[in-house]
């Protein structure tokens, strides 16, 4: 497209802004931090702008080899675009939730911040495999610390278990990548999309990169190391947690699973399915009994992720369109929403449910953000939440009716404990004199949580703005998968009519 | 005259070594700079010399010795290595009562043996190499002989090394007795002939391959390592854990791929026990060590796994992964144990304790962060650059068709994550403990500095050059 390297400049800049942090005190280096967000914003923004949907697959893309196989190679389709995007959009935001509430190591903690951002829109413009996992586990580093250094009381058992986890996952993915290279020959990601490997062979390739997918999204029941780190991780990094490093594993099943492995992808359909049942109603029920705020917002994660999976690997376009914008959804929501805790932790220093109440009486802004983001956690129709999971459920239904009532509960059960939750925080009395006396939202934080407010809309209202980028890319992985397509256990589907009738919806 | 000339940074080094040591005899102490300094001239310049033009001698002395590139590029990573841990002993030993001006001779000493070690195409000439590189690190060990810990490591490595030494010469003398020959060629088309269905070769091929598993240190001949690198003064240890483990892990790998390609099926199943019990056991038993030492020879346990890993590949894939491995893990581990020689408390007296470590971050940010990136890269994290040299032996065991050698060995690492991790943790996380003295070494601040930029992602922009020499080195085995 291009040839000015955009991408390669949105991981230098942030970098370079990185290395700049740790020679400078505090303050400058919020200032940097911020710059350099902001100027990734605006270069994803020429991004959004230049891309043209429905062009070549692939554009902006750059190449240099470094050696044998392996190279330099970015480049993004619309998907990449939609969760890069994403993660310049809420880069900013977490610099300015860490604004005033980190005080202690400033500048490395700016600087971590900025080494993940250039990692993170690594891996969705990587076209390189091995590229690619350099910048998916290179994540690790700058994680481990954020929760490691600047989080909770139990910070460390959370960090190692982080850290452990999810290279566990990764390594045998890295072993498959050998294998798949060894095999055809290439690293070139989208040569590999291409690429048919045997059926036997694509079985063990699939499980080993679900080992890595499944802890990073993460599926039940390998999901217990996310509540230990949402929980332990400073408001910020449970943003970037939440809203980018999980979309990691959805983009890596929408990315390498099914395009790559697709004979594999629809034999393990079931079992995707089982799984993400169980996910959706069984951490929805650990999710109405938790009294910590951010642990509850975490089991919902989990609970949303799992309309991810099962979009996913419904084989047809809804499904497939349903999880990518449950992604971008949960992406903000989630984001959000661990800002809005954040909001009332910074005041009172406790995450517990039981200190607060009656905060819609002395913060009625703040009491009207997180109704917002409550609504599009539970997916109210007009907001982002319902976009996604509503095109998630259609595709689903069309695979497996068991499938879409066991993500159906799971929408019932998410607005109990979202509404709950909002309910003791929000109505009835004060529970605390402390409680009772909190302030407002501050000038920062409405600038903080408005951006997100006015993308859950938008996403919720007018979701075209975001499909038509990654219209063309869905269309070719579901064109690259309709061979495989496994049989269907619902009655009301098949009909040529019916099929058109449900694309309408998602067009 | 093409002989001297094949062997002419050995014999440079030799010469003057002899000479240096006159010196230090004569000068005593006061000579220790002036030696030291030149012994680094000598390195440096016989590593110059391998990249000079070519001798093209091949195999000289009567196919005793060979210069080829494989060579080549063992000395190439052997020479450096011995200057730095001539570099960084400087400020060492003169607070004792040691005589220091014998350290760099004794370092070369050892580099001439080293050298002959990866340049050995007969296995007499293998056995007075490792001969002249063991003798020297015997006393190497046991240099701070005022020292308990000194002289128990001195006497621990002499004693278990006089046992393989043993070992190993069986092993020889049983394939001589089997095949009647000494030399590589010889050995391979003696196996070639008679395949490795006689006892008494396998035999010997296996007491060969124990006599080196002990020199690189891997499992099960592994039990002198913890307690020797723990004891040995550290630029010794430094020493120790580099340039003769690389030098080893090649003289393994040119017997292996070159003298016994053909019994491959018969010695792979061996390495891959070594290189799996190795990775495991290096990774488990670091678990719990309290002495930075201790935990980076379980370390260097831990990376001979990997470099095995590879070695099983065999072939000249095999062999090239290797060479990448070695080079990045020496550069790897001689920053490592750089930093830990700049551990010292307040009175300038080393420290070895992880605790000693907590809260570096705040107290030395910049210290804090190398010894973080050595840690992290000796785990292979990417996107440290020692994630690169596990993707090469990786792949090559892949290539090999050994998937699940490749997965277990992938799983060790998660493993050995853990007290890597633990290093870093003490760092960042921890309050910080008593600050450690400023150290006054310009030099090995520099050095500490060049080997953390060349294992930070910067190391990618290597992988050209690295792999290329790798791949020639590996081709003129056979």
């Amino acid at each position: 497209m291009s040839g000015f390297p955009v991408l390669t400049l949105m991981i230098a800049i942030p970098l370079l802004a990185g290395l700049i942090c740790l020679f400078v005190n505090a303050s400058a280096a919020r200032w940097t931090a911020l710059i350099a967000t902001f100027l990734d914003l605006a270069l994803g923004i020429y991004l959004w702008a230049a891309f043209v949907p429905g062009g070549p697959q692939w554009q902006f893309v750059e190449h240099i080899a470094l050696a044998g196989n392996f190279s330099w190679a970015l480049g993004i389709d619309g998907i990449a675009l939609t969760l890069t995007m994403l993660t310049v959009f809420l880069m900013p935001i977490c610099i300015g939730a860490s604004w005033r509430s980190i005080v202690k190591r400033v500048p490395e903690y700016m600087a971590a911040f900025m080494l993940m951002e250039a990692l993170m829109v690594g891996v969705f413009a990587a076209q390189d495999l091995f590229l690619f996992y350099v910048f998916f586990e290179g994540g690790l580093i700058p994680m481990y610390l954020i929760i490691g250094v600047w989080g909770g009381v139990d910070r460390v058992k959370a960090s190692y278990k982080f850290f452990l986890y999810t290279l566990l996952g990764s390594v045998l993915m890295l072993i498959a990548m050998i294998y798949m290279v060894a095999t055809s020959g290439t690293t070139s990601i989208p040569a590999l999309m291409q690429y048919n490997f045997p059926p036997a062979v694509q079985q063990w390739l699939w499980l080993a990169f679900l080992a890595s997918f499944a802890v990073k999204l993460p599926m039940w029941p390998v999901h217990t190391w996310l509540p230990d780190a949402h929980v332990q991780a400073p408001t910020a990094g449970s943003v970037i947690l939440a809203g980018v490093l999980l979309k990691m594993g959805g983009y890596g099943f929408v990315r390498f699973s099914l395009p790559m492995f697709p004979d594999a992808s629809a034999q393990f359909m079931p079992l995707m399915f089982v799984l993400s049942g169980i996910a959706v109603v069984y951490t929805s029920l650990v999710a109405l009994v938790q009294r910590d705020m951010k642990k509850l917002i975490a089991y919902s994660s989990v609970a949303h992720m799992a309309f991810v999976t099962f979009g996913l690997f419904a084989f047809n376009r809804q499904g497939i369109e349903g999880a990518l914008i449950v992604m971008l959804s949960h992406g903000l929501v989630s984001g959000a929403l661990f800002l809005v805790v954040g909001v009332i932790y910074d005041r009172l220093h406790t995450r517990e449910i039981a200190v607060y109440g009656g905060l819609a009486n002395n913060m009625p802004g703040y009491a009207l953000l997180f109704m917002l983001f409550t609504m599009a956690s539970v997916g109210l129709p007009g907001t982002s939440g319902f976009v996604g999971e509503f095109l998630s459920l259609i595709g689903t239904y069309q695979m497996s009716t068991w499938g879409a009532i066991a993500a159906t509960t799971g929408i019932i059960l998410g607005a109990a404990y979202m509404l709950w939750l909002y309910w003791r925080i929000c109505f009835g009395a004060a529970r605390t004199p402390e409680a009772a006396t909190m302030v407002d939202l501050s000038a920062r934080e409405w600038w903080l949580l408005a951006p997100i407010a006015v993308g859950v809309m938008w996403m919720g209202i007018y979701p075209e703005s975001f499909l038509r980028p990654m219209r063309a890319d869905v269309g070719r992985i579901v064109e690259r998968v309709e061979h495989s397509r496994p049989a269907s256990d619902s009655k009301l589907s098949g009909g040529a009519v019916q099929t058109h009738q449900l694309a309408g919806v998602a067009r | 005259m093409s002989f001297l000339q094949a062997e002419l940074p050995e014999l440079m080094l030799m010469i003057g070594a002899i000479i240096l040591m006159m010196v230090a005899a004569i000068a005593g102490r006061r000579s220790t700079a002036a030696v030291s300094w030149i012994s680094v001239l000598l390195l440096i310049v016989a590593t110059g010399l391998l990249f000079g033009p070519p001798s093209h001698a091949g195999p000289v002395f009567g196919g005793l010795i060979t210069d080829d590139l494989f060579a080549a590029f063992g000395k190439a990573i052997i020479f450096p290595a011995a200057a730095v841990a001539i570099i960084a002993a400087h400020g060492w030993f003169e607070r004792g009562t040691e005589h220091a001006a014998e350290y760099p001779v004794l370092i070369l000493f050892s580099a001439v043996g080293m050298g002959v070690m990866v340049s050995a195409t007969n296995l007499m000439t293998l056995y007075v190499g490792l001969e002249l590189l063991s003798l020297a690190s015997y006393v190497l060990a046991s240099y701070r002989r005022m020292d308990d810990r000194s002289a128990e490591a001195g006497l621990k490595y002499f004693v278990l090394g006089a046992l393989a030494s043993g070992i190993l010469l069986y092993g020889i003398s049983l394939l001589y007795g089997f095949t009647g020959t000494m030399t590589y060629p010889g050995l391979a088309a003696a196996f070639t002939r008679d395949g490795a269905h006689s006892l008494g070769l396998l035999f010997g091929l296996v007491f060969l391959l124990s006599g080196i598993a002990f020199k690189v240190s891997a499992v099960p001949f592994h039990m002198w390592t913890p307690d020797v690198y723990e004891g040995a003064p550290t630029p010794v240890t430094l020493f120790f854990s580099t340039a003769p483990k690389a030098a080893a892990i090649l003289l393994g790998v040119r017997v292996c791929v070159g003298g016994l390609g053909p019994a491959t099926e018969a010695w792979r199943q061996i390495i891959i026990f070594a290189a799996l019990a190795s990775i495991f056991l290096g990774a488990v038993a670091a678990w719990g060590q309290t002495n930075i030492k201790r935990l980076l020879a379980y370390s260097s346990i831990n990376n001979v796994g990997f470099a095995l890993v590879g070695l099983a590949a065999g072939g000249a894939a095999g062999a090239s992964s290797v060479l990448f491995y070695v080079a990045v893990y020496v550069v790897m581990t001689l920053g490592a144990f750089l930093c830990v020689l700049w551990m010292r408390d307040e009175n300038g007296e080393p420290v070895e304790t992880l605790a000693s470590l907590s809260g570096l971050s705040q107290t030395r940010p910049a210290f804090a962060a190398a010894l973080a990136i050595f840690m992290f890269s000796l785990a292979g994290i990417p996107p440290m650059f020692g994630f690169w040299p596990k993707l090469v032996v990786f792949n090559a065991a892949i290539h090999a068709h050994l998937v699940p050698l490749a997965v277990a060995g992938i799983l060790g690492t998660v493993i050995g994550a853990y007290y890597y991790l633990k290093v870093v943790k003490i760092m960042y996380l921890d309050e910080p403990a008593a600050p450690y003295a400023r150290p006054r070494q310009p030099v090995q601040g520099l050095l500490i500095f060049a080997t953390a930029l060349f294992v930070s992602p910067i190391g990618y922009l290597l992988i050209q050059p690295i792999s290329n020499f790798a791949d020639r080195a590996a081709g003129s085995l056979f």
